[in-house]
């Protein structure tokens, strides 16, 4: 069985202009220990459907979907409360900013025994004893007196490890990770895919990474999904994606890598540029699935 | 490629300068008027405004005939009212609804001149002190401490005493006791804005100082600026009736609202339409104005437009 | 023989930090002691990671901040901003690319308004030319005429970063500083500024200051490479010897770290997945 499985996703927004369809008609599955890449550019939808999923979207947004399962629970027949106890616990989800997705006003280790604390119902001891296990997991020293530190007292690299540790601390099956690393220096993402990697593999959670980098796709995925305006316009494994790309758009992204560059000019998307038909992300999508 | 939303996409291949305005203005038209009561204020003003500028056809009487055989004359629907007077007369016989009526300009009036007054004082100063920073901005934002640090109504009688009772004198001292609002929202506003890029960009090719505050900066700091000159728009109107009432401000006979209530203090157990109705007014026009303002703040602060 | 426009010899940048009311005053060294050379027409490319000066470097450079000590010459001759001041002359020879297309463009100014700017302050050029003028760039940098009375909320990040570029065009400068000036835009659109950046530095014999932190980009456009760690400069020297054979560890840690996007690393990867 998937671990979230996703048919037909639709998510519009109002606006000034009229309702803007953000995504339209994403399938999307998972299975329990798979890494799976979500690729795009921005205005692709690749953050808004996971969002979606978390149910995190303001409310001049409207979701709609055939089916929204996570491990076997119809997300779309839950109640506000009841789905509030799935997301965060066994859903949870990372972002790009570290530094302001912690609170500045609380000390890191407040944060991880918050979640504790309302996921898990631990006394204080346990707390303690368990975010200080968390913090040696995502590879911060001295976690005994980092604890006490504030958000601001550290690092980017080391908020999004104390980030990792509260999407960890309740043992989730799914981590989501919105462009964990693309705020981060270079050096800093390498050890923040790593540990991400790492502990994917370690307790074997499935791990969604949205990305718009091609090169953290190509160190992390086991399968990859690429999107456009809204549609999926390609699934496959990570291999076969970068050996033999199907659809035109794909193949135009990974040309215009500067480290692809044949001769002194780049291709660009543009130069094949195509009108993506509604059709060819449904093929696309169902090709792979079958 | 980017995340904005289809209609700046479209924008961008198909829509005409002209239609460009018109459709910022759609926009900002589209968060206004999802709040109802900024509406039902900006209909009311609108109203005021009218009413204001079309007094004498509107006013059966004149503000300052006195009917001597009227005095105290109830609304029309009281007993022992006249039809000719719809809302009464007051102690020396002048018809209320009149005066009322022509009190509306003075109120707008007020209303004006003084934002008007504090805006461009307020703007040039909070744009010295964020600009220049250092001494200059110690120096302007010490002396509007001082002023924020008096109870405004009673610095504003502090002037009114100093230079004279009087409607412009009033109009002075309360632009002056609005002022530093002004001036501090200016200086937060050009501080944030005067590190971003495109401040350096316009440094980089070249632009002089002033060019870089009037031209470059200020456009961009209007929007908390029309929220507060609205807002102070009702202050301003409140402290004039309320230095009027003192008897520091507009002179009788003049029917400014605020006079009114003050030479109908006497009467107020005995004809309870002479105080009403100008507070009434008072209120009316001060509840619509802060209706617009609160309007005006969801649709022109960024970070509270949602898509 | 190639003719040196920018040369910085020992560029030294210290900020002071005011002591607040426990704490002294502190000194800051951003950039400590950086000497570089650029020939006409070429390309010097300054990596590094955050924090390691290379956007202080480039402020320095673009003379919008002096140097605490050091000289930069540029076309020859020896700028000074801390005394003397700034010549005109010598202001139009340096122009700037910001890496947000965002924050870099006046949002009440329109796009004519935005290139005809520096003209009109540095020229006493008629506006009917400084309209022709704004009307040739915009072409050259891939926009249309159509676009000229237009505001910048309404164009996409990379047609913003083509404006800026025009902007900074239009005073026909000697050298281009681009401060990361790919990093906020989507791939596609990154390959799009990066030829029309290579097709004006052919057509106008520019030269080049490339801020970045991604070497992928850097190994494309550079001549030469030079890597900034804390302040210093680490590594110096033209492309093909700092990529083929790095020096510093950290320039060796820094390409370890890129990720790479080839076949047989995701084959190597996957096969070590499948072993573990």
């Amino acid at each position: 069985m998937s671990l979230l499985e996703i048919k037909n996703l639709t998510v519009s927004f109002d606006t000034a202009a009229g309702p803007f369809m953000a995504v339209q008609g994403i399938d999307l599955s998972i299975e329990p220990r798979e890494v799976l890449a979500i690729v795009g550019e921005s205005g692709s939808g690749k953050s808004v459907s996971m969002l979606a999923v978390m149910g995190l979207l303001p409310n001049t947004a409207t979701v709609k979907a055939d089916r929204m399962a996570f491990d076997g629970v119809d997300l779309l027949k839950l109640s506000p409360s009841e789905r509030r106890k799935i997301v965060g616990k066994d859903i949870s989800m990372i972002f790009q900013e570290p530094i302001a997705s912690l609170n500045p006003c609380f000390t890191v280790g407040f944060q991880i025994e918050e979640v504790l604390r309302f996921h898990m119902g631990m006394d204080r001891a346990q707390r303690r004893a368990r975010a200080i296990e968390l913090m040696k997991l995502v590879g911060i020293a001295d976690p005994e007196d980092r604890l006490s530190s504030f958000p601001h007292q550290m690092s980017g690299g080391q908020c999004q490890r104390v980030m990792i540790a509260i999407a960890i601390a309740c043992n989730p099956k799914l981590l989501i990770a919105d462009e964990p690393t693309t705020a981060l220096d270079v050096t800093i993402q390498k050890q923040i895919l790593d540990l991400l990697v790492s502990l994917q593999a370690k307790y074997g959670m499935g791990l969604i990474m949205i990305t718009h980098n091609m090169g953290v796709v190509a160190e992390t995925a086991d399968r990859v999904i690429v999107q456009y305006k809204g549609r999926k316009m390609e699934e496959a494994d990570v291999l076969s994606l970068f050996e033999s790309p199907k659809s035109n758009y794909t193949r135009a992204l990974l040309s215009a890598l500067p480290e692809n560059a044949v001769g002194d000019r780049l291709p660009t998307v543009s130069d094949m540029l195509f009108e993506p038909a509604p059709s060819a992300g449904n093929k696309a999508g169902a090709g792979a699935s079958a | 490629m980017t995340n904005e939303g289809p209609a700046t996409v479209e924008a961008a291949t198909v829509v005409k300068p002209q239609d460009a305005r018109l459709q910022m203005f759609a926009e900002f038209w589209h968060y206004f008027s999802i709040n109802k009561g900024a509406v039902i204020g900006l209909f009311v003003f609108a109203l005021l405004i009218l009413v204001a500028i079309f007094a004498p056809l509107l006013a059966p009487h004149s503000p300052d005939d006195q009917f001597r055989d009227f005095f105290l004359t109830p609304p029309a629907w009281q007993e022992g009212g006249n039809a000719q007077f719809l809302l009464g007369t007051d102690a020396v016989g002048r018809d209320m609804l009149s005066r009322l009526i022509y009190g509306s300009r003075f109120s707008l009036a007020i209303g004006f001149v003084v934002v008007t007054t504090a805006l461009v004082s307020g703007v040039i100063l909070g744009l010295l002190a964020g600009y220049c920073r250092g001494w200059v901005d110690t120096l302007i934002m010490r002396i509007m401490d001082i002023i924020l640090a008096f109870p405004s109504l009673l610095l504003a009688l502090v002037l009114v005493a100093v230079l004279g009772p009087g409607l412009v004198n009033a109009m002075i001292a309360i632009a002056f006791v609005l002022q530093p609002h002004f001036a501090r929202l200016t200086r937060a506003a050009v501080m944030a804005e005067k590190n971003r890029e495109y401040v350096v960009s316009a440094k980089v090719a070249g632009a002089s100082h002033l060019r870089l505050m009037l031209v470059t900066i200020l456009p961009n700091c209007i929007a908390p600026l029309i929220v507060q000159a609205t807002l102070s728009f009702s202050n301003a109107i409140l402290e004039a009736a309320a230095l009027g009432f003192l008897g520091m401000g507009a002179q009788p006979p003049t029917p400014e609202w605020g006079t009114m209530l003050a030479e109908a203090r006497e009467f107020i157990l005995r004809a309870w339409w002479v105080v009403t109705f100008p507070g009434l007014a008072i209120l009316i026009t001060v509840f619509a104005i802060n209706l617009i303002g609160d309007g005006l703040r969801d649709a022109l602060d960024p970070k509270l437009k949602r898509s | 023989m190639s003719t040196t426009v920018l040369e910085g010899k020992n560029i030294v940048r210290d900020y002071h930090i005011g002591g607040g009311l426990f704490t002294g005053p502190r000194t800051v060294h951003a950039v400590k002691g950086v000497s570089f050379k650029v020939d006409k027409g070429k390309t010097l490319a300054i990596v590094g990671e955050s924090g390691c000066g290379k956007s202080t470097l480039a402020r320095i450079i673009t003379l919008i901040d002096p140097a605490t000590s050091g000289d930069l010459f540029i076309d020859g001759n020896k700028v000074d901003i801390a005394r003397g001041g700034l010549a005109r002359e010598m202001r139009r020879k340096v122009q700037i690319v910001f890496q947000n297309p965002y924050g870099s463009l006046n949002p009440r100014q329109k796009i004519g308004d935005v290139l005809g700017e520096p003209l009109l302050i540095n020229t006493d050029k008629p506006a009917a030319e400084r309209r022709d003028l704004a009307m040739k760039m915009l072409k050259k940098v891939g926009l249309g005429h159509e676009h000229y009375n237009r505001y910048p909320h309404m164009f996409s990040g990379g047609q913003r970063q083509r404006i800026a570029i025009a902007r900074a065009l239009m005073l026909n400068p000697s050298l281009l500083v681009l401060d990361e000036p790919v990093s906020a835009l989507d791939l596609s659109v990154q390959a799009q500024v990066l030829n029309l950046l290579a097709d004006l530095q052919d057509e106008f014999q520019l030269t080049y200051v490339f801020i970045s932190h991604d070497l992928s980009v850097v190994r494309y456009i550079a001549d030469d490479v030079m890597v900034m760690y804390f302040g210093e400069a680490v590594e110096y020297g033209s492309r093909d010897e700092v990529f083929s054979d790095p020096k510093h560890s950290y320039t060796r840690t820094l390409f370890a770290a890129t990720p790479r996007a080839d076949v047989a690393s995701i084959k190597a990867r996957l096969a070590k997945k499948k072993a573990a």
